[in-house]
């Protein structure tokens, strides 16, 4: 069944549902604040891995501005990029421009070179057609000793606000464990679903312990998790926290954990962007429901 | 890269099938009728490998090298390079190829192609298939004719009929010749199974 298919066949169903989960309904989208300033940003960002790598085909950057207009419109607000998303970048850019979103974009992108990052960093804020970005990154932990200063440097002269590291796929935690203990920066970015959940060990922990904020990549696994649910129903008691598809499903199990953030899908599709973003609003599970959510998950 | 060996082929796949068919597609569209020319082109190299005239040999090579030249810059530095940034590499390994095929293939006076006496071995059945049968293949596989992949213009095919031109002959720098068309046709085919899925 199609996600919006099976999002129409169960809207009538939540409607009827009795207030049991923890919380009443919030009207408008989840935010959390970034520890190291108090800043709220949006539960649900916009990954552009793969989805926005549409090269120079305007009927396809045409698609992509309309998913940022319908994310926008959704009250979200980070798009993550980086250099390695091949035309990625310049595609948000565009978007930003068609869109006039310069204003209302929390700007992620990532430096991602072995060599002087200042040149590559430059040329992105150029594809993005930004004044400066929110948030830097160094894209899987590349020459972090080069590039965490170069970034810090740019914080502490006001050209960049907040300055993050990323990996993905379970890969150099310890590297980033020791990072997050010695190093002066604002976010981490790792990957975090129903069933990579590594970092609840000690990671998650650690973010909160030093106030960093956490970018939770991959919740679909690229869309293999989603594949794979698919072939089962969701599970009636999803509808405790207003759930009404497996990518809500999953996407609220990421975004309730106390440490994360900021969940960042990627989409190039209008239809999954409007159902993602659904996800932000409504009751969220609190540590018992995520428990079953996982151990649902795990026995399909 | 750390780690390096818990990365599969499908981790540096940057984009959809959907975004390289459409680049494919448009490119094609940029080009045509060029693809005649490049089929035309590749039966009339078909026809030169048989030939047992040691001028075929060097215009088969000036032909080749033609294609390699095209192709990278073309395709591989003009187009590909706009959604995979390892094509910038990719297009430089074609240039090297045209360079290669120039310098042994053309201007090498002992060295020069010499192609067989007109046998249909192994090398040429490569050379149909590039030419011939690859266009065909995905056309069968039920891609629209605007994303045919043709000789000289698409790199699979080229390098699958380079190779098959190059070996069918058996010649002395055939062998050198033909590393960089077959690393080239393994990496397009890696690319496109996993596009395919």
């Amino acid at each position: 069944m199609k996600r919006r298919t099976l999002l129409l066949h169960l809207l009538p169903a939540l409607a009827t549902v009795d207030a049991v989960a923890q919380s009443p309904a919030p009207a408008r989208p989840a935010a959390k604040p970034i520890p190291s300033s108090g800043e709220e940003i949006p539960v649900l960002g916009l990954g552009s891995w793969i989805t926005f790598n549409v090269g120079n085909d305007p009927p396809a950057r045409e698609r992509c501005a309309e998913v940022m207009r319908h994310f926008f419109s959704a009250g979200g607000r980070l798009i993550d990029s980086s250099p390695m998303y091949g035309s990625s970048q310049g595609v948000i850019g565009d978007g930003l421009q068609r869109l006039a979103a310069q204003g209302r974009v929390f700007s992620a992108d990532k430096v991602w070179t072995s060599s002087n990052g200042a040149p590559q960093i430059e040329a992105s804020r150029g594809h993005w057609r930004a004044a400066r970005f929110d948030l830097l990154q160094v894209h899987n932990l590349l020459a972090w000793q080069e590039q965490l200063p170069l970034l810090q440097a740019m914080k502490a002269a006001g050209r960049l606000r907040y300055v993050g590291i990323t990996t993905s796929e379970g890969r150099r935690h310890r590297d980033m464990e020791q990072i997050m203990r010695n190093h002066r920066i604002d976010f981490v970015q790792l990957t975090y679903n129903l069933l990579d959940r590594e970092a609840e060990q000690r990671l998650l922990p650690l973010a909160r312990e030093r106030g960093l904020a956490v970018l939770a990549n991959r919740p679909f696994r690229e869309g293999a998790l989603l594949r794979h649910l698919r072939r089962h129903p969701v599970p009636a008691w999803a509808a405790e926290i207003d759930c009404a598809s497996w990518p809500q499903f999953a996407l609220k199990f990421i975004v309730s954990h106390p440490a994360v953030t900021c969940a960042i899908p990627a989409t190039g599709s209008v239809a999954h962007v409007s159902e993602n973003m659904a996800a932000s609003i409504g009751r969220m599970p609190d540590e018992a429901f995520r428990r079953r959510m996982a151990a649902h998950v795990e026995k399909l | 890269m750390s780690e390096w060996w818990t990365y599969r082929p499908s981790d540096f796949m940057m984009f959809s099938p959907r975004a390289y068919w459409r680049l494919v597609e448009q490119y094609n569209g940029d080009l045509w009728p060029a693809q005649l020319v490049g089929v035309a082109a590749g039966l009339v190299l078909l026809w030169l490998a048989a030939v047992p005239r040691s001028v075929a040999s060097r215009i088969v090579a000036a032909s080749l090298a033609l294609a390699w030249l095209w192709v990278g810059w073309a395709f591989h530095w003009q187009r590909y390079a706009t959604i995979n940034w390892a094509a910038e590499y990719f297009a430089v390994v074609f240039w090297v190829q045209a360079m290669l095929l120039v310098i042994l293939g053309v201007f090498q006076r002992d060295g020069q192609l010499q192609p067989s006496a007109g046998v249909p071995n192994l090398g040429w059945t490569l050379a149909v298939c590039g030419v011939v049968l690859y266009p065909l293949a995905g056309l069968a596989a039920g891609r629209p004719w605007s994303q045919a992949e043709v000789f000289g213009v698409m790199p699979e095919p080229t390098a699958l009929a380079s190779l098959g031109l190059l070996l069918s002959g058996g010649q002395p720098y055939a062998k050198a010749l033909s590393i960089l068309p077959a690393l080239s046709f393994l990496v397009g085919m890696t690319t496109l199974w996993i596009l395919s899925g």
